[in-house]
């Protein structure tokens, strides 16, 4: 059972006092891919550390079908699998197995089926032979699969994904884009890399200085030069 | 750029390979126990641990030349006896003619070399569990003896990150080299006050980084429900043959130990 992601007037302020969310609010609807995107500094990377309770703000946030509360972190954690920017510290385990194992040996399943939850997601990123590697070896890009991995072995509602395709290279950029596109799941996707915007997600939502200033369809926000201009976007 | 100084694992076929890592572990450092429990000068059972050691490194398919190599690391650390021939009062075996003559003493030879020996031995069987059983696998074996979790948590963090932050230091020196230029005719470098601050915001930075990235490693485990114990599935499990090395072993030290006490 799949639900609404719903987040209302969401504020939050760094302990240094810098204001990073001014009131985010949007919805997302179960199996729906979306694109976040805006400049550095608007608060994008803020706003994903709130939707599994990394950081707490003021303000609402429903995942799960539960309002989000320190009682039920550990259902939303579950619920939302969020992938980090750099997949060095995704990855922080001795072995690629240790890591994609490590989100089901905390949700207590048994051995058995951690095995297999590994052995599925794995499949699913096309990294199944890299079981027993060390993480240190790998290159970005195979790095950046297997960080997926380890949240979908968790078999999370939605996946939460920080710049996937930061600093890959053209073949692995696409890699990257295809195995986005083959998971069907619901998706929210931080991200400067434009050209992917419409070719995988149909919403779009605009982030500057911690507030949602434009959200909609990815074909009209795109077409809207005004728009794009006045956020520091471009395709 | 990659960096392979901490991994040390010999991918292998042998019985050594197979045992199971908990006993790999223990039997480890019950060899170590024994050569410590060794008294001074029993040069009788270090020739008989010695040989243990060779049997276990040959049925392992390591080179010995590769295992001395890879053991002169204790002698740095050995040296820290060196006082002793000076300091421990026994026969005289000679008289260094400096400070008014300082005298070599028989028993404090035999202890220094006794002292050389023993910490030699127990390296090298460090460095053969190391070779002949994966890292993640002796981490799993420490865990499963009760070991304290943050400890292995600190060991296992350590393995991954080392590499990671050898490569941001040897970044932050290229940046350096990059722009250390000279021009002709100028004195270059700067003082050796401005090139010792340099280099200390440099340690500064590495260090600021790694709290960052420290930072960012615990949110990432917070997001996949870690609640401050690692956990990992189960590595191996005992067969006959590990009970029957391991009691093989066991009583092989046991008899040298015997053997060195008593005579």
């Amino acid at each position: 059972m799949h639900h609404k992601i719903e987040v209302r007037n969401l504020e939050y302020t760094y302990p240094d006092g810098r204001k990073a969310l001014h009131g985010v609010s949007f919805s997302i609807a179960p199996g729906e891919k979306v694109a976040l995107v805006g400049p550095n500094g608007a608060g994008k990377s803020t706003l994903m550390l709130h939707l599994n309770g990394i950081l707490e703000g003021k303000g609402s946030i429903h995942v799960a079908g539960l309002e989000l509360s320190d009682k039920n972190m550990g259902q939303v954690r579950a619920a939302v699998g969020l992938v980090f920017q750099n997949p060095d510290d995704q990855l922080f385990s001795p072995t690629v197995f240790d890591d994609v194992a490590f989100g089901p040996l905390h949700m207590g399943l048994d051995e058995a089926t951690v095995r297999r939850r590994v052995q599925d997601a794995l499949a699913a990123v096309g990294m199944g032979e890299y079981i027993e590697r060390n993480s240190h070896h790998l290159s970005i890009g195979e790095k950046k699969r297997i960080a997926i991995a380890t949240v979908l072995s968790m078999q999370p509602e939605i996946l939460v994904l920080d710049e996937p395709t930061a600093g890959l290279d053209p073949r692995a950029r696409r890699q990257l884009i295809n195995l986005l596109h083959e998971l069907d799941m619901t998706m929210l996707v931080s991200t400067h890399d434009m050209p992917m915007v419409p070719e995988l997600f149909e919403r779009t939502l605009i982030m500057e200085g911690g507030k949602v200033v434009a959200a909609g369809c990815t074909c009209e926000l795109l077409a809207d030069q005004a728009l794009l201009q006045q956020h520091g976007l471009e395709l | 750029m990659h960096i392979h100084f901490t991994d040390q694992y010999h991918e292998g076929e042998s019985l050594i390979h197979r045992l199971d890592p908990r006993v790999k572990v223990i039997l480890t450092v019950t060899f170590i126990l024994t050569v410590s429990l060794t008294p001074f000068g029993a040069f009788g059972s270090y020739v008989m641990l010695f040989a243990l050691l060779m049997a276990t490194a040959v049925s392992a398919h390591m080179a010995p030349i590769y295992l001395l190599k890879r053991s002169i690391i204790a002698l740095p650390f050995a040296l820290a006896a060196i006082t002793l021939p000076f300091t421990v009062p026994g026969d005289t075996l000679a008289t260094v003619p400096i400070f008014g003559g300082i005298t070599i003493s028989q028993a404090g030879t035999i202890r220094f070399v006794s002292i050389l020996i023993k910490s030699w031995l127990s390296v090298q069987m460090a460095i053969i569990l190391v070779t002949v059983t994966p890292f993640p696998a002796v981490l799993w074996a420490l865990r499963a003896l009760r070991l304290p979790s943050p400890l292995i948590a600190i060991v296992s963090l350590m393995y991954r990150y080392l590499f990671v932050l050898y490569e941001e230091a040897t970044r932050l020196l290229r940046a350096r080299a990059a722009r250390s230029a000279t021009v002709d005719g100028v004195r270059s470098g700067g003082s050796i006050v401005w090139r010792g601050q340099v280099a200390g915001r440099m340690a500064g930075s590495l260090m600021l980084r790694s709290f960052e990235r420290s930072e960012r490693i615990y949110n990432a485990m917070l997001a996949r429900g870690y609640k401050g114990q690692l956990r990992t599935v189960a590595h191996s499990h005992l067969q006959t043959i590990d009970f029957l090395v391991g009691t093989v072993t066991v009583l092989i030290l046991l008899t040298i130990l015997l053997f060195a006490r008593i005579w």
